[in-house]
């Protein structure tokens, strides 16, 4: 059953791809607490896990002297989670659409993408230094318990 | 847990069956090294089997693209077979399903490959 409680959680962790499989973990388990359904969670977790590749590896650069943080809050409405990192910050009007003939067979650049079509809401906001983004999933009135 | 490949030949094809997960610093080196040994063995028909892959993320997809377009670009041809239905989904969002070779039955992939 869906826990309907108010509850959040963050970590400050290292650029380290051991880090990614902590936030993807956290995520995967965060949004099986909220209720959501066995398609939607590794949805969420991949959209995650794609956020905190781009922090470590495109904004941190793996650097060890720069962290990422991520939080986790889980409301009646929404599952919402922040990641940021400490890079050079990110446009995201800059990046390329993935889906257009040019840039169908790169092999990379679809991190973004993914994370807007899995999630409801994506938000950027430029930390200075750092680039922080928000995931936001809606949970359905049945997952809230209201 | 990461990736794994087992490599064997069917009719002159080099089937690749991969399992475990294909993401950044695990499956994806795996796949680039595993399709660069086949080319340098003088083969470049490749059948990619993703039918024990539990989970591929972005740089998963990313060297799925590039190992195409590397045998492509060899003169050779690489297919894709038993997607998983995560795998079948990420690649219908990211208009790829269409630009790679797509199979569900071995039999018919080794036969669709040129001879």
């Amino acid at each position: 059953m869906a826990d309907s409680t108010t509850s959040r959680v963050s970590f400050t962790l290292d650029s380290s791809l051991d880090s990614v499989n902590k936030i993807e973990l956290t995520a995967e388990q965060c949004a099986q607490r909220a209720g959501f359904d066995e398609d939607t969670i590794p949805n969420i977790a991949m959209a995650v896990r794609e956020a905190a590749v781009n922090a470590v590896l495109h904004g941190n650069s793996y650097d060890t002297s720069k962290h990422i943080t991520a939080s986790f809050e889980t409301t009646a409405e929404a599952l919402t989670i922040r990641i940021a990192d400490q890079g050079p910050g990110l446009d995201p009007e800059t990046l390329p659409d993935p889906l257009k003939p040019e840039n169908i067979l790169r092999g990379s650049g679809r991190g973004i993408f993914l994370i807007k079509a899995f999630m409801d809401e994506v938000n950027f906001r430029q930390l200075h230094p750092g680039t922080e983004l928000t995931l936001i999933k809606h949970r359905k009135p049945a997952q809230s318990g209201t | 847990m990461s990736m794994k490949v087992k490599t064997r030949q069917v009719d002159g094809i080099t089937i690749l069956d991969l399992s475990g997960r294909i993401t950044l610093g695990e499956g994806s080196v795996t796949i680039r090294d595993a399709v660069r040994d086949v080319l340098a063995k003088g083969s470049n028909k490749i059948l990619l089997n993703l039918g024990d892959i539990s989970y591929i993320d972005s740089s998963g997809i990313g060297e799925l693209v590039s190992a195409f377009t590397t045998v492509k670009n060899s003169g050779g041809e690489l297919k894709l077979l038993n997607l998983t239905k995560k795998v079948h989904d990420l690649l219908q969002i990211t208009k790829l399903y269409t630009v790679f070779d797509v199979k569900d039955d071995e039999a018919t992939a080794i036969s669709s490959f040129t001879k």
